[in-house]
């Protein structure tokens, strides 16, 4: 490859090796700072009392009792707030008001719209006091009370409960795809008709760092606010808009995140925080989220059903398919349609069929607001549709993977709306490297063997459809500043947020491997700071990498120029036949080291001839996006008198190009895995029907797979260099959690010959789903 | 930080039944594991405690003189796994406490908080009620004891009067002599879980290992309080190890529990792993004795 | 208002003997946190289920986060901060969690090294079910316990002299599914 500027190109010193996190030692230490971790011990406490109903208005709280208690400080209701509405979702801001997002939100409302919905807020000298008067609040609050709808389909009847008057029929958006003429397709003669209802819960993030925030004013009319956030120049524009003020008088910092998967992509109590301080003079104010209200009063991955008609020829191709999917949204529009309209783009491109129709329906309920999580989309719909392709191989007697071969995305395939464009043979090298790996063959034809007796065993493949970042939907930017200091090292700042995933790293590989210097001598600012930090939108979408890759190589060459320009000042050597290699200024010539980047950089700043301060700072723009795809490979053992299944063997492979630092990226693919694992077999977040309560909103009665349900977790890779990519590489952090749980629902159906249309596969489930298949007696027991 | 009214610690038995006496509101605190879960929760928020956290005395595992193993009230789950007393005597008992929680929990969670919240999913008591334990309940007028069964009054309340704290958990020579037993833990994920049904059964066989002399069953969450199935435990005394024999013992639990509905499991299904629990659970006991099913 | 009374509390903290005048009310993690500084100690869920706040009293590690700060009255108490030598010089499980990519977002790590330093000391060799079972006490959402399973059986290995074994660890990822094995959670055999 070559780049316009005359400067030498990146090579694959740093790039491609398996560096130690920057971060590792200092959190092996104990030594980073959380957001609790910096917050002063003197900050006053809140607690917001939730209604406890799913659809109201609240009429009246009375707080006079509550405000008795020793320690209280002030007790604010949803009568006292503005009434600014403002969006809360991480989506780039649009300045074409047709794009923006919904504005729905007020700090505190006075209409509750789901049970837990936030009606109040203590402010209180420590946290006992205000605890107890929540509880006092609780009995305080008089509603009107109003039907509410907990279903999606319920709440698209006409006699349903409306949410948001200005959204009829519950919809917040409906979406279609017509490729061909589906009506007339299906008339073929011979065609084989595959049907299913596919079912997908809510599950929530489960970051083992509860979101916290905390504000304090500063300077005249500002306020910091410091949060456990994945997107803070997003936050700061959200506190803005929520307060109607400008944006420009809030600091959003975000210091060390203990996780975010989605979760921390919404702006969530940070503007509500920074009001309560303004309202007390700029007294530190925190929120601090219990584990029980993280599960209900931030967001949730959107529970889904879809309806997939799909209609095979008897070779083993499609004629004609129908998609039709609902996404519960809950009570607030958050990130919205986004998800749901993903899988539904994504449908035509899996497995490119002449005549698709296709709907989506993103549909508010009264429950905990829906936004992005790991997948955004994608874990649910692949699920949908990898269990339907595994319901049409199994009606044409097809071993399912020979029938994917068949039917997936052909090398060479464009798609006309964003361009991306499948340049390799992904598919067909992630299934031969899992396959040999788990050893799928050959175990799918032992597996298909009749099988008796208690304890089963089956196999199962599956793949999904993923894309890097968030172009052409909407805008992709990344900004970047470098700074040479005294010793020739160099900082790097960029607004993609280090959330575990390991962004630093990879940011100050790729600075090392473009300017020339050894990764030692790059320091990646962790902490994001929007008053220092260049604007970018944080981390979503798998986007980190590969965007944060345009700017960094960016700015790393007009550093590097601006370095060799210099050299050539104190060289009298040409820029373009200068190099910088490993920390020196080298001849290419002739391979001589004429100084150290030390030398310079020292000269550079102190020098009484020239001094000036070796800095860049660029935009990139990106109006690219690539597909990133792979698969996962599933072997189960089924106890079906016990209704449970235990995974015995997992592999995920990925293509994302290039893989930037080999560790870290199989380390993306064990926690999504691991979050595939619990989708499909054990995490659900369960409601009253009676009430809308939720149920099991804790660590206990969620079931997040723990260190026995996992059995060892292989991540493997193929790299085809992605042409459109800064540095070859694509999107990673989602990706492995989405073939997942339809590759676990094949195998047990292979196990069984059951196959279930719902996740997660727990044990009531099963014996269900058992019972009706005669697998297990209605009483019985073993037999 | 919890919300609690007072705290008094106790400096020993007769000084925490004082203090009880004194403080008839109060909440006695051994580990901690739970009560400190309800006063976060609200639900024993405002409340005084007495903790008996510090009374070592209460802890460690010993054969009394009348070689019942005698467990001190205190005694923590990890601390009875590890012991060789209960290994030796009681193994499933160190079995069923090691699947509580996670390691952490075993290591504050103590034998007689387990017993004396009550709650029927505690992974001690089917065990307890299977191996027909005495408890030693001490007050202000001095030591009483109590079968287990009768300890347990209904969901979340034990005998304990004014005053009385559970000092020990007894296991009579008569109970665990030449008995060997099993454990099974329902529960949806293989750790942190609580029980969804929790199933023991112990067997003794006859010197020649082919017939069942005696097999007790007890459940979890099979009903309000742990519970024995005496229905299956009469239909299986006495006859011959078979297989038959084996999968009746299962279905005939369904004579004696009633669990219920909830969220948490459907009755339907926890009567269906009752059943499978049982058979398990009897086929491993045999095992463990020596035995065969024909 | 619940009495704010305080009683002195006199222990050992990572090898230094200390007293604190303690509100009654606090949790262990209260006072580590609040009044020592020692931020290792993470709170996920304050009711024992996540494992983030754990801390090895008397050589057993603890959930301090249902256990009273005045409980800590004559114990020896290590957070992560105290397994750091005097010259900054890290312990084997510590660098075993770096190595082995074990850390990622680093909120669960501090609870999970010390779990992992208690099995460790007690020098013996588990199996790979005994060690995820002394393990299972903390919740990760980020590594699927994959490469903390790595770290502490390498560091096991590495201690018992078995250093070719522990080089093979990485490799051994896929079980032979022609051993037939019990489900753990029903295997009495698997014991901490």
């Amino acid at each position: 490859m070559s780049i316009d500027n005359g400067y030498p190109d990146v090579g694959n010193k740093i790039i491609g090796k398996s560096f130690t996190r920057l971060d590792a030692h200092d959190k092996a230490i104990g030594r980073v700072k959380y957001v609790d971790d910096l917050c002063d011990k003197s900050a006053l406490c809140t607690r917001i009392l939730h209604s406890s109903v799913a659809n109201g208005i609240v009429k009246s709280i009375d707080t006079s009792e509550a405000e008795k208690i020793p320690g209280i400080v002030r007790i604010f209701t949803c009568f006292d707030v503005p009434r600014h509405y403002f969006p809360t979702p991480g989506h780039p801001w649009s300045v074409e008001p047709s794009h923006q997002d919904v504005a729905d939100r007020l700090l505190l409302t006075d209409h509750p719209l789901y049970y837990g919905d936030d009606i109040a807020a203590v402010v209180a000298e420590d946290e006992i006091a205000a605890a107890q008067a929540i509880r006092v609040l609780k009995d305080k609050v008089v509603y009107e009370e109003l039907p509410f709808v907990l279903d999606v389909h319920d709440a698209i009847k006409d006699d349903a409960p409306l949410l948001h008057p200005d959204y009829p029929g519950n919809v917040l958006a409906h979406t279609q795809i017509h490729q061909g003429n589906y009506e007339e397709a299906i008339k073929e003669e011979g065609l084989i008709k595959v049907e299913g209802w596919y079912d997908v819960p809510t599950v929530q993030h489960c970051h083992i760092e509860n979101f916290e925030c905390f504000a304090y004013g500063e300077g005249d009319d500002r306020y910091v606010c410091y949060s456990s956030t994945q997107i803070p120049h997003i936050v700061r524009r959200c506190i803005g808009q929520a307060l109607d003020m400008d944006w420009g008088k809030f600091r959003v910092i975000k210091p060390y995140v203990g996780g975010g998967f989605g979760n921390k992509q919404d702006t969530l109590y940070e503007p509500l925080c920074v009001w309560l301080s303004m309202q007390l003079g700029g007294r530190l104010v925190k929120i601090d989220v219990p584990r029980e209200e993280t599960f209900v009063n931030n967001r949730v991955r959107h529970g889904e059903r879809f309806h997939i008609i799909s209609y095979l020829r008897k070779d083993g191709t499609f004629a004609a398919r129908k998609y039709e999917a609902w996404a519960d949204q809950g009570a607030y529009a958050s990130h919205g349609h986004a998800i749901a309209a993903k899988s539904l783009n994504a449908f035509p491109q899996l497995y490119p069929c002449d005549n698709i129709e296709g709907d989506a329906w993103t549909v508010f309920t009264n429950k905990p607001v829906a936004g992005a999580m790991r997948g955004y989309g994608m874990p649910q719909g692949s699920y949908a549709m990898e269990a339907n392709a595994d319901d049409c191989a199994r009606a044409l007697g097809m071993d399912p993977l020979e029938f994917k071969r068949k039917n997936l995305m052909p090398v060479g395939f464009v798609h006309a709306f964003s361009g991306n464009e499948l340049y390799s043979d992904t598919f067909n090298q992630c299934f031969d490297k899992g396959d040999k790996t788990i050893g799928y063959t050959k175990k799918y034809e032992e597996y298909k063997k009749p099988q008796t007796g208690d304890v089963r065993r089956g196999i199962g493949v599956a793949t999904f459809w993923y894309n890097t970042a968030v172009y052409p939907i909407a805008l992709e930017t990344s900004s970047c500043r470098m700074v040479l200091n005294q010793d020739g090292s160099v900082q790097v700042q960029l607004a993609e947020t280090e959330i575990g995933q390991g962004a630093d790293t990879a940011a100050a590989q790729m600075t090392a491997e473009s300017i020339g210097l050894t990764l030692d001598k790059v320091h990646t600012v962790s902490c994001q700071d929007t008053d220092v930090t260049p604007f970018g939108t944080g981390v979503y979408a798998s986007r980190g990498t590969y965007t944060l890759g345009f700017s960094v190589r960016k700015t790393a060459l007009e550093m590097k120029k601006r370095i060799l320009e210099y050299a050539y000042e104190l060289t009298r050597m040409q820029p373009y036949i200068m190099d910088i290699i490993d920390n020196n200024i080298v001849r290419k010539t002739d391979g001589r080291i004429l100084m150290s980047m030390k030398e310079l950089a020292t000269t550079a700043l102190y020098s009484r001839d020239h001094s000036v301060h070796l800095t860049s700072e660029t935009t990139a723009h990106i109006k690219t996006n690539a597909f990133s795809f792979g698969c996962c490979f599933a072997e189960v053992e089924v106890d079906i008198p016990m209704c449970r299944v235990r995974l015995l063997n997992i592999v995920n492979v990925h293509d994302c190009g290039q893989v930037i630092n080999p560790a870290l990226a199989e380390a993306q693919v064990h926690g999504g895995q691991s979050m595939g694992i619990g989708y499909a077999l054990s995490e659900k977040l369960l409601f009253d029907q009676k009430t809308g309560r939720p149920l099991n909103n804790n660590l206990l009665d969620y079931k997040l797979s723990s260190f026995m349900d996992h059995p060892r977790l292989v991540g493997e890779f193929v790299e085809n260099y992605e042409p459109t990519s800064a540095y070859g590489t694509k999107g990673l952090g989602e990706p492995p959690v989405c073939p997942v749980a339809p590759a676990i629902r094949a195998a047990v159906a292979q196990a069984t010959g059951c196959f279930i249309n719902e996740i997660p596969l727990s044990p009531d489930v099963l014996y269900k789903n058992y019972v009706e298949a005669g697998l297990i007696e209605e009483e019985g027991g073993e037999h | 930080m919890y919300d609690i009214k007072a705290l008094y610690e106790a400096e020993s038995v007769q000084d925490a039944c004082r203090l009880l006496t004194e403080h008839p509101e109060a909440q006695v605190i051994a580990g901690g594991s739970d009560v400190l879960v309800q006063v976060r929760e609200g639900k024993r928020a405002g409340k005084e405690l007495v903790s008996i956290y510090m009374l070592d005395e209460l802890r460690g595992i010993s054969i009394d003189k009348d070689e019942n193993v005698r467990i001190g009230s205190l005694t923590s789950f990890s601390n009875i796994t590890k012991n060789p007393i209960i290994q030796e005597k009681i193994g499933v008992l160190g079995e069923a406490v090691n699947m509580i929680g996670g390691p952490q929990v075993r290591a504050i969670g103590t034998i007689g908080g387990n017993t004396c919240n009550g709650v029927t999913s505690a992974d001690s008591a089917s065990t307890l009620h299977a191996w027909e334990a005495i408890i030693e309940i001490t007050g202000p007028d001095g030591v009483r004891y109590e079968p287990i069964k009768d300890f347990y009054i209904k969901a979340g309340t034990v005998d304990l009067h004014q005053g009385e704290i559970q000092t020990a958990i007894l296991i009579p020579k008569s109970s665990y002599e030449n008995c060997f037993g099993h454990y099974i833990k329902y529960g949806k994920r293989n750790a942190l879980e609580i029980a969804n049904i929790g199933c023991s059964v112990n067997v003794r066989l006859s010197d020649d290992k082919k017939t069942f002399d005696r097999v007790r069953i007890a459940y979890g969450v099979a009903g309000p309080v742990p519970m024995r199935a005496p229905s299956a435990e009469e239909y299986i005394n006495g006859k011959e190890i078979t297989e038959e024999h084996v999968e009746q013992f299962g279905k005939e639990v369904l004579k004696d529990i009633n669990p219920r509905d909830s969220w948490r499991g459907g009755k339907q299904f926890r009567e269906h792993m009752a059943v499978v629990m049982a058979q398990r659970a009897l086929r491993e006991s045999i095992k463990k004795a020596g035995g065969d099913v024909k | 208002m619940s009495e704010r009374k305080y009683k002195t509390v006199h222990f050992t903290l990572n090898g230094k003997p200390t007293e604190k005048n303690v509100d009654v009310r606090a949790s262990l993690t209260d006072m580590l946190r609040n009044d020592y500084r020692m931020t290792s100690v993470k709170k996920g869920c304050e009711v024992g289920e996540c494992g983030a706040c754990t801390v090895i009293i008397d050589g057993e590690a603890f959930d301090s986060c249902i256990y009273l700060a005045v409980w800590a009255e004559g114990k020896n108490i290590t957070t992560l901060e105290g397994l750091m030598g005097p010259g900054g010089e890290l312990s084997d499980i510590q660098q075993a969690f770096i190595d082995e990519t074990a850390i990622q977002c680093g909120f669960c790590s501090p609870g999970f090294i010390l779990s992992a330093w208690e099995i460790l000391n007690t020098g013996k060799e588990y199996t790979d079910d005994e060690l995820r079972k002394l393990l299972s006490g903390h919740l990760c959402r980020c590594t699927g316990y994959e490469n903390i399973f790595r770290a502490v059986k390498k560091t096991m290995l590495r201690r018992l002299g078995k250093y070719e074994e522990a080089e093979k660890v990485n490799d051994q990822a896929i079980v032979d599914t022609d051993e037939r094995k019990p489900f753990a959670s029903l295997d009495p055999t698997v014991q901490a």
